[in-house]
């Protein structure tokens, strides 16, 4: 069955985002002035206002800043309920929303600030969705 | 309090009465609304010369509005910020009062959501709009609002030992209010609520969970409706049939996710400040707290961030039933039953106003003795993420 979920439609901001997902190699903008990550991506630096941008390799491991199981499903998820929607804080500072996967959906088992690391879901051919799980000891 | 500037009033009110309108537009909601706001007032649509609008209807906006109204105002105002709309445009009001742009001001609202079906918290980013630098980032991972504001809820209770008892002290005090409201009561019945009677703290921990940790309890309703108000300057405020209630302080503030910041700190932390400074008052001499209800967790949140009590300090503030109309603890709090049980259309920033109006002139169907003093305080947009908050203080004449 095709994937039938909302995709991502890149803007030139952040198309070097997905380009990265789709290698498998998540890329952040950052800072070449103040050395600060950034996301969602921009045209300069949030923190200065530097224009001075790289895309630099990230580490994709993070911790779990907070989370919802959710029971009533967003249109076209509903065979996932109950799912685990997360926001992840990255090592790199940024924050992320995502799923988490490979976790129950059980809140004594998701305990804020879990270490969580990234999977590449690749749910099409064109589009790779980071998702994070727990990481195991 | 004598050297408060009192510069612009609240002298016209309406709230429209019904919750599920089938058939009408929210055009016709906020037209009807508007004539009677201004009977309400005793001003007339020529003495109208500045309108705000948030352009939620069908095409309304400043200038939709004015064509709509047909009327030439020379103050127009399209800030749409979501939910908290109306506290914006109320300062926004008092400003160009201040500055002599405006005289008489009208703000309106108008919904007919429930009866179009309108998921308005359980929808989700589809992804089809256009492509933009963040909310498509978003879509793919099946938030909906409730969502949103239930992460702010997990890490609060992670936080500072919140519980969902805790936060069911709000269900429980604004169903109260709402079974005295008496179109509170016929809302709940048109809109098929299982119970249209008192709840305790274990019917709300009893509800379905929506989005864990919240329950069904905790969620606004989504109804049809809508309102208006007139605020004048103080010399036309001298001509209004009632006794105006006069806009003491506003503030306004954005929040959204950023490097470090904490999501358990609202947009209400930065605005409230600004408001309670320009009005010279302190949080405990208010009598009434009308804080957007469009869940528990928005509300115990922005309690802390107005300075209620400290961050975190909530689930001991909220014990003892303190929030109830007659309660000895000051503020009570969504008196006319909030969105929780009364109405919520989308935007609930209007409803606050109104409420705290009628409270200040001892016309609320659940009256706090000798009200002085209130705050309407919005918040737009997802409590989670992206956000504003809207102050306004109040003041009986």
């Amino acid at each position: 069955m095709p994937y039938n979920k909302p995709l991502p439609q890149p803007t030139p901001e952040t198309q070097p985002f997905w380009d990265s997902m789709k290698r498998h190699q998540m890329q952040l903008p950052r800072c070449q002035d103040c050395r600060e990550f950034h996301f969602y991506p921009r045209a300069f630096c949030p923190k200065c206002y530097s224009a001075n941008l790289a895309w630099e390799d990230v580490s994709g491991r993070g911790r779990l800043e907070t989370y919802v199981i959710n029971h009533r499903a967003a249109p076209r998820f509903e065979e996932d309920a109950p799912y685990v929607i997360a926001v992840v804080t990255l090592e790199e500072g940024p924050r992320m929303m995502s799923n988490l996967v490979e976790a129950e959906p059980d809140p004594a088992r998701l305990p804020p600030d879990l270490p969580l690391e990234v999977v590449y879901d690749d749910v099409t051919d064109e589009v790779t969705l980071p998702k994070f799980r727990p990481v195991r000891a | 309090m004598a050297n408060q500037a009192r510069d612009a009033a609240i002298v016209g009110i309406h709230e429209y009465p019904l919750r599920v309108a089938p058939g009408r537009s929210a055009m016709q909601i906020k037209a009807e609304s508007i004539s009677k706001a201004l009977e309400d007032s005793g001003l007339k649509y020529s003495d109208v010369d500045a309108i705000y609008d948030t352009n939620e209807g069908e095409g309304g906006g400043g200038l939709g509005m004015s064509h709509y109204l047909g009327l030439k105002p020379t103050v127009i105002d399209t800030t749409a910020v979501g939910g908290s709309s109306y506290e914006f445009q109320t300062a926004h009001a008092l400003r160009d009062i201040r500055a002599g742009k405006a005289n008489v001001a009208i703000l309106s609202y108008g919904s007919v959501a429930a009866s179009n079906r309108t998921p308005i918290g359980t929808g989700g980013g589809t992804g089809a709009g256009a492509p933009n630098w963040q909310g498509n980032m978003e879509d793919s991972f099946g938030q909906t609002l409730i969502a949103n504001y239930a992460m702010v809820a997990h890490r609060h209770m992670h936080q500072y030992g919140t519980t969902s008892a805790d936060l069911a002290e709000i269900s429980v005090s604004t169903r109260l209010h709402a079974t005295r409201n008496p179109d509170a009561v016929r809302a709940m019945q048109d809109l098929q609520f299982m119970g249209t009677g008192e709840i305790s703290v274990q019917d709300v921990l009893d509800s379905r969970v929506i989005a864990d940790p919240l329950h069904l309890l905790e969620c606004c309703m989504v109804s049809d409706g809508g309102g208006a108000l007139v605020i004048a300057s103080a010399a036309a405020a001298r001509g209004a049939k009632k006794k105006p209630v006069w806009i003491l302080g506003t503030g306004e503030a954005t929040k959204y996710r950023e490097n470090g910041g904490d999501i358990t700190v609202s947009a209400g932390a930065q605005s409230a400040p600004i408001a309670f400074g320009e009005a010279g008052v302190k949080p405990e001499e208010l009598d009434l707290a009308m804080i957007y209800d469009s869940f528990t967790i928005t509300v115990a949140t922005i309690l802390e961030d107005l300075g209620f009590c400290k961050k975190g300090e909530y689930k001991d503030f909220a014990k003892g039933n303190r929030f109830r109309f007659d309660s000895a603890l000051k503020p009570a709090l969504n008196t006319d039953g909030g969105g929780l049980s009364s109405n919520h259309p989308g935007m609930r920033g209007l409803f606050l106003l109104l409420e705290s109006v009628r409270q200040l002139r001892g016309e609320s169907s659940s009256q706090i003795a000798n009200a002085q003093l209130a705050i309407a305080h919005g918040n737009g947009g997802f409590l989670g993420g992206n956000h504003t908050g809207g102050s306004v203080i109040l003041a009986r004449d």
